[in-house]
């Protein structure tokens, strides 16, 4: 999971994957998920799916400075465009080890309706 | 009656500089702008394991390496992180160069890119940019991961490599809502996007337009591919003219020009750089990478230039020449300007001759666009640069090249050009020539 937000983040801008690493409590309670949870909580899902989009595009003021909850959404919220929406989506993929259908795909719209999605997904992880 | 048409803002970034100020300044003063491969930063990773394919000998002209930084005030201003993630390099460098050239023209306020609406109508502000071949890293890397790995493709993989995105991206950063416009014709790309921008002008069709070229395609794919064409040199030694000239070094940048008419240009009180007076185009209609040996292609489009523009073959100073260093290229185009260009022209009335590719290389489609900037400023500052590495004059066989004054060791200074002419030649034996005249003021 590490992998990839560090993968994001550094097609971003360089120093975001740093930014992350520099975060030694939250990389341990990942682990701690990882190693001893199979099924995950929503609030787990809801707290990777923010660091993932934190990381997607931390320049975006209409991203770096906003409260992400599970009401926000992708377009009308964030400024996300659908080419936007498809690449954020193929970077929740890789942190869940997970393939969304394009078919649910196109229909999540909101940080809320993502979250459900992975909690109903068995391969999340 | 058809419209005159300026040149009021220039911008380049190449091989030699960020900005059109430092390359002219470092092709002036002889420096090289070419790279080894082996000093390469992914050398070891990407080009050393294919070292059959790309030998270790040869160089490129690479842009300067901050010139991408993302952190840097200009791309701070210029893209977001929006821009970052759906444009690739090419279509970058269009922006930053469009954004030089439109400050140089005046149309700017210093950190904005906000256009000057009280100076020119935005509805007819053209977009002419092309690139020769887009974005091959992108079209490489996407490549591999579907194939290999059966990835999901990136969604912005198409609008990063068409060729038209350059137009299309920098339009939508400054919002220019006249004509875009993207055409691609290998190596006379540049070329044919001021061309082509110079037509839509005369005719009355746009009131101003930037036009230019932007090429980033230095990758081991593209680089393999011009060496199995025989077109690259294996010792990293670009010689235009010279008898040792034994192919081209591949380059990278963008050249960019902001053109309108006469009357809007002194409608909106602009610093005229020069005039274009004529283009001209023809096809060689002979093979797909060679010209034929007498140059004749490239002769009827100088031709076509002059005519447009009402000149004798005498009334020429200067023509910053293809000239690429490859064998057959360089002669057929000193063929081509001799018959051209020498008929009727009295002993007293040298012809200088240089070409830029010997400092920069070849930038493909960038180059015309490149190369019009540079002979635009040799206009303008009564400086025909020389043409690094040219030591050894090659022979034509019809004994004129006695006849033809080519500039080398270190610029011509006071030689008071009034008339020059910028070449470029492609693939597919395209040819394409532009005629600038010198401005005086009215």
């Amino acid at each position: 999971m590490f992998k990839s937000i560090c993968k994001i983040s550094s097609r971003m801008a360089p120093s975001a994957c740093r930014t992350m690493l520099a975060r030694p409590v939250m990389a341990n309670s990942i682990l701690a998920q990882r190693f001893y949870s199979a099924n995950l909580s929503q609030d787990q899902i809801s707290q990777r799916v923010i660091d993932v989009i934190k990381a997607f595009d931390k320049n975006s003021p209409s991203i770096a400075n906003k409260q992400i909850s599970s009401d926000t959404q992708f377009h009308k919220d964030l400024g996300l465009d659908s080419l936007d929406t498809v690449e954020l989506l193929v970077a929740i993929e890789e942190e869940f080890d997970i393939e969304i259908p394009d078919k649910v795909a196109d229909d999540l719209r909101s940080v809320g309706e993502t979250v459900n999605y992975i909690a109903s997904n068995p391969d999340a992880n | 009656m058809s419209k005159r048409v300026v040149v009021t803002g220039l911008g380049c970034v190449t091989p030699l500089g960020r900005t059109l100020n430092e390359s002219w300044r470092n092709l002036l003063s002889s420096k090289n702008g070419l790279t080894p491969i082996t000093s390469l930063p992914d050398y070891e990773k990407e080009y050393k394991p294919r070292e059959k394919s790309i030998p270790s000998t040869i160089t490129v002209g690479k842009i300067p390496e901050d010139f991408h930084d993302k952190e840097s005030a200009i791309s701070k201003l210029l893209f977001t992180g929006q821009d970052e993630r759906r444009t690739s390099s090419f279509i970058k460098l269009a922006v930053r160069t469009t954004y030089e050239a439109l400050q140089h023209a005046g149309l700017l306020r210093p950190n904005e890119i906000n256009i000057n609406t009280s100076l020119c109508n935005l509805d007819h502000f053209g977009c002419l940019i092309g690139s020769g071949i887009g974005s091959i890293q992108d079209i490489y890397q996407t490549s591999l991961q579907f194939h290999n790995d059966n990835k999901k493709v990136n969604p912005y993989f198409v609008p990063k490599i068409l060729t038209n995105m350059a137009a299309g991206n920098v339009s939508i950063k400054f919002n220019l809502k006249g004509l875009s416009h993207s055409v691609s014709t290998a190596c006379a790309t540049g070329n044919n996007s001021i061309g082509d921008a110079f037509n839509f002008i005369r005719l009355g069709m746009q009131d101003i337009c930037v036009a230019g070229a932007s090429e980033t395609s230095l990758h081991p794919l593209s680089l393999a591919g011009f060496i199995r064409a025989k077109s690259i040199t294996t010792n990293g030694i670009s010689r235009p003219f010279d008898t040792e000239r034994s192919g081209f070094v591949l380059g990278e940048g963008c050249g960019m020009l902001v053109m309108e008419s006469l009357e809007h240009a002194q409608r909106r009180k602009a610093n005229i750089i020069c005039e274009i007076v004529g283009y001209g185009l023809s096809s060689d209609a002979c093979h797909i990478t060679s010209p034929p040996a007498d140059g004749n292609g490239a002769k009827r489009a100088i031709e076509m230039a002059l005519k447009m523009a009402h000149l004798k073959p005498s009334d020429v100073d200067y023509v910053n020449a293809h000239a690429t260093s490859t064998l057959l290229g360089d002669k057929a185009e000193c063929l081509a300007i001799t018959s051209a260009l020498l008929p009727g022209r009295p002993e007293s009335k040298p012809l200088y001759i240089s070409s830029n590719k010997g400092a920069i290389g070849h930038l493909l489609g960038a180059a015309g666009a490149v190369e019009s900037v540079f002979t635009i400023c040799s206009l303008r500052d009564d400086m025909i640069p020389h043409t690094l590495n040219l030591k050894n004059i090659l022979h034509l066989e019809n004994d004129e090249s006695d006849r033809l004054y080519f500039v080398r060791d270190k610029p011509i200074e006071k030689a008071n050009p009034k008339y020059a002419l910028c070449n470029s030649f492609g693939f597919g034996g395209i040819n394409t020539s532009l005629l600038f005249k010198k401005w005086e003021k009215i």
